[in-house]
């Protein structure tokens, strides 16, 4: 087999986990859009946020610290104790189910019924909100974060393909580890709104709020509910970015990347937010394997977008979004 | 009752005058964004140094020094608004560790009589002071990084780097691509093979361009990143089993927590710099007592000795060591921007001033002139130990290829005159 396809193979599978790692993303979105129309712009945000807050509980860090010490003249930092991971993420799930309440109860509550441009408007304050006060409360160093996922190369494919093709092949245990966890979360989210009563009472808020209400459920709960999984979802997409490189305010800007995949994928369809992803992963890595040597390198950024405006010109509503017709 | 008036009248006009007795220097800070982590401990370093020098000192030549700091979030717009913001303080002079926010800020600076000191970043060619009077980037550029990091690899390999591969990964902005030019200048008169591997910002995606340095089996890699690029870079490095000690960074890319999210797998990286490493220096046990114990500190305190506490903390020391020079040219102790850019001008910095300031061997000894505001471009190189979490001097400061450098600044310094209609000066 020519070498050039032998490497083209590997980048796609490549371009595939990074896939996985957008949709990831994308699925915060998707999930909050679906519910109550909102482009919750803070989702990047919330994947530091939730990232920040599980490394300062494992660490046992003391939250506002600097603020406390400024204010007291004393000097604490840390609590003295460690707490394994898995009972950390529980804590950090319950801090985001917080996040969750306080953001309807403090900001979405009071804007019922506005203009879709207000609420995304509201987001975007949350978002710069939420970025100072996790920066105050767990200080913006360069954060290690280790939950015991593995990472490096995977012998098993390197030999495997090595064997076949006479080159091995380099996949990341991190990416195969994120695949996994996105195909269960894709999973568990699918069942959770298919044949629970909550995930019904969600599918019935997303088509039509008004008759959602008048059959007595109830949107506050409904929203929080929704806000609550996508602050699971932006735990799970900042643990695996996180683990690559550290938790650091970039993990935020990592909302960048899923905008073309839901440009693709479309705004309301979860199977959208990861076939999107997939497609944005592959094409871009695709597109700077053949076609960036050629032009300087550095494609990936703006292919994604070009790749997802092309999509648009063909499916504005993406490929699985709903197709919405106004009549006038 | 007359004397009654004319004692407030003093007294008014004295409260509206300008603080005359101050000597201000603005700190252009970025505590905040995807560069904060690099920002924050080089501000605090900046500042406790000042504080340090009021504390023990009283300030400068008896002045006290105020800094004001302004948060740029390493945004170019920022940082142009918080120059005009506090030029009017009388600014003595502008370190914005950005190379962005230099290239906007150099004619603004010349146009008002202000001198901006880019240690180590911002336009390489403002070296030449014949062409940027108000511009200083001693004691080293980006061009002597790049020279210094292929001056350590013809080292290790005898002197001789024909035929090898070496690859260049950068962050894809201006100031990723300053060595560009130099490295492949370089690549013709030592005959290795370069390749340019760009990572768009902020960086925390590399995948292609560590899946082409697999591909392409380069025998050694320098990196000009910041922020999270240098995380992302050294964990994708340690995941393909890329040899850490064929890894180099610039002085951007060296700090500890470059290193620290890959864990021991960084262990072997290399990096390069102009500054001197840890808390060894009797300057350390002065910023203890009179600045961190008397919790004056401009951050946690925590950040002593780290690579970018100390760069800022050098910074600081260039800086009042010009202000020293100026108040002893003019003879004043109440120095303008233009007498500090004369101190800085006439800057000279031997082993026994740093030593006598507690900072022995902190950077290396020049001396500025007309013509040279770059200083002499010497470069070490340092290495992580991971299980120490410690940099570690492989290379004491050396000299870089000054033929190919200075042919390099000449030809864009008399570009940038040329555009500007500059007259040379010095003659």
């Amino acid at each position: 087999m020519p070498e050039q396809l032998v490497f083209a193979m590997e980048v796609i599978l490549n371009g595939l986990m990074a896939g996985v790692l957008y949709a990831l993303v994308a699925l915060g979105f998707v999930l909050i859009y679906k519910a109550s129309g909102i482009f919750n712009y803070a989702q990047g945000v919330m994947a530091l946020f939730a990232a920040m807050t599980l490394v300062g509980i494992m660490n046992g860090q003391v939250p506002f610290a600097h603020l406390i010490n400024a204010t007291f003249g004393t000097h604490i930092h840390y609590f003295g104790w460690n707490v394994p991971a898995l009972l950390a993420i529980l804590l950090t799930m319950g801090v985001m189910v917080l996040l969750a309440w306080a953001v309807q109860r403090f900001v979405m509550r009071h804007l019922v019924g506005q203009e879709p441009i207000i609420l995304f408007m509201a987001t975007i304050g949350l978002a710069y909100f939420l970025e100072g006060v996790a920066d105050l409360m767990w200080g913006s160093e360069i954060k290690t974060l280790d939950v015991g996922l593995p990472q490096g190369i995977n012998l098993w494919i390197d030999e495997s393909t090595y064997n076949i093709f006479g080159y091995g092949f380099f996949i990341d245990n991190l990416d195969i580890v994120a695949t996994i966890i996105a195909a269960l979360l894709v999973a568990a989210l699918v069942a959770f709104s298919q044949y629970t009563k909550q995930g019904r009472a969600m599918r019935a808020v997303a088509d039509d709020h008004q008759a959602a209400l008048s059959v007595g459920i109830s949107l506050n709960f409904i929203w929080i509910m929704v806000w609550s999984v996508a602050g699971f979802v932006a735990l799970v997409a900042g643990i695996m970015w996180g683990t690559k490189s550290g938790v650091q305010f970039s993990l935020s800007l990592i909302a960048l990347k899923a905008l073309p995949v839901l440009m693709l994928g479309g705004f309301t369809s979860i199977p959208g937010a990861i076939v999107g992803g997939l497609i944005i992963g592959v094409g871009e890595k695709l597109f700077e394997f053949a076609i960036g040597p050629m032009v300087g390198g550095a494609t990936e950024n703006w292919f994604a977008y070009v790749l997802a405006l092309i999509f648009l010109v063909f499916r504005p509503q993406g490929l699985f979004g709903e197709k919405i017709i106004e009549r006038v | 009752m007359n004397k009654t008036l004319a004692t407030m009248a003093l007294g008014a006009l004295m409260a509206a005058g300008p603080a005359l007795a101050d000597l201000v220097i603005p700190d252009l800070s970025y505590r905040t964004g995807p560069y904060a982590a690099g920002g924050i401990p080089f501000s605090d370093g900046y500042n406790d140094y000042f504080t340090l020098l009021n504390e023990r000192d009283g300030g400068i030549g008896g002045v006290p020094v105020r800094v004001i700091e302004c948060e740029t979030g390493y945004n170019t717009e920022k940082g142009v608004e918080c120059y005009e913001a506090t030029k009017g303080e009388g600014a003595l002079v502008y370190q914005p560790l950005s190379t962005g926010i230099t290239y906007q800020l150099i004619p603004k600076v010349t146009a008002d009589n202000i001198p901006l000191h880019t240690m180590g970043y911002g336009r390489t060619s403002a070296a030449n002071g014949t062409v940027f009077s108000h511009v200083f980037n001693y004691p080293a550029n980006y061009w002597n990084g790049a020279s210094g990091a292929i001056n350590y690899l013809l080292e290790e390999n005898g002197g001789d780097l024909s035929g090898k591969k070496i690859a260049l990964i950068y962050h894809n902005s201006a100031y990723g691509k300053e060595p560009i030019r130099t490295l492949e200048d370089l690549s013709e008169k030592h005959g290795y093979e370069l390749a340019l591997l760009p990572v768009d910002h902020p960086g925390q995606e590399q995948k292609s361009q560590w899946l082409q340095i697999r591909r392409d089996r380069p025998d050694y890699v320098i990196m000009w990143g910041w922020g999270v690029m240098n995380q992302v870079a050294v964990q994708e490095a340690a995941n393909i089993r890329f040899p850490m000690e064929n890894f180099i960074g610039v002085w951007w890319s060296g700090a500890e927590f470059d290193v620290e999210p890959a864990g021991e797998k960084a262990n072997g990286y290399k990096a390069l710099t102009f500054t001197g490493l840890g808390m060894d220096y009797p300057v350390y046990e002065d910023l203890q007592k009179h600045v961190v114990d008397a919790g004056k500190a401009a951050g946690a305190g925590d950040q002593l000795g780290a690579v970018q506490y100390n760069r800022g903390l050098y910074a600081a020391m260039l800086a009042s060591e010009a202000i020293k020079t100026a108040q002893e040219i003019h003879g004043t102790a109440d120095i303008t921007p233009a007498m500090m850019r004369d101190g800085m001008e006439a800057l000279e910095m031997t082993n026994a001033k740093m030593d006598a300031l507690g900072m022995a061997g902190f950077g290396p000894e020049f001396t500025v002139t007309c013509e040279n505001h770059g200083g002499p471009g010497l470069v070490g190189v340092v290495q992580w130990d991971a299980s120490a979490k410690t940099w570690n001097t492989v290379q004491d400061f050396k000299p870089t290829d000054v033929e190919v450098i200075g042919a390099l600044i000449d030809e864009d310094s008399a570009a940038y005159a040329a555009e500007n209609n500059i007259e040379a000066r010095c003659n």
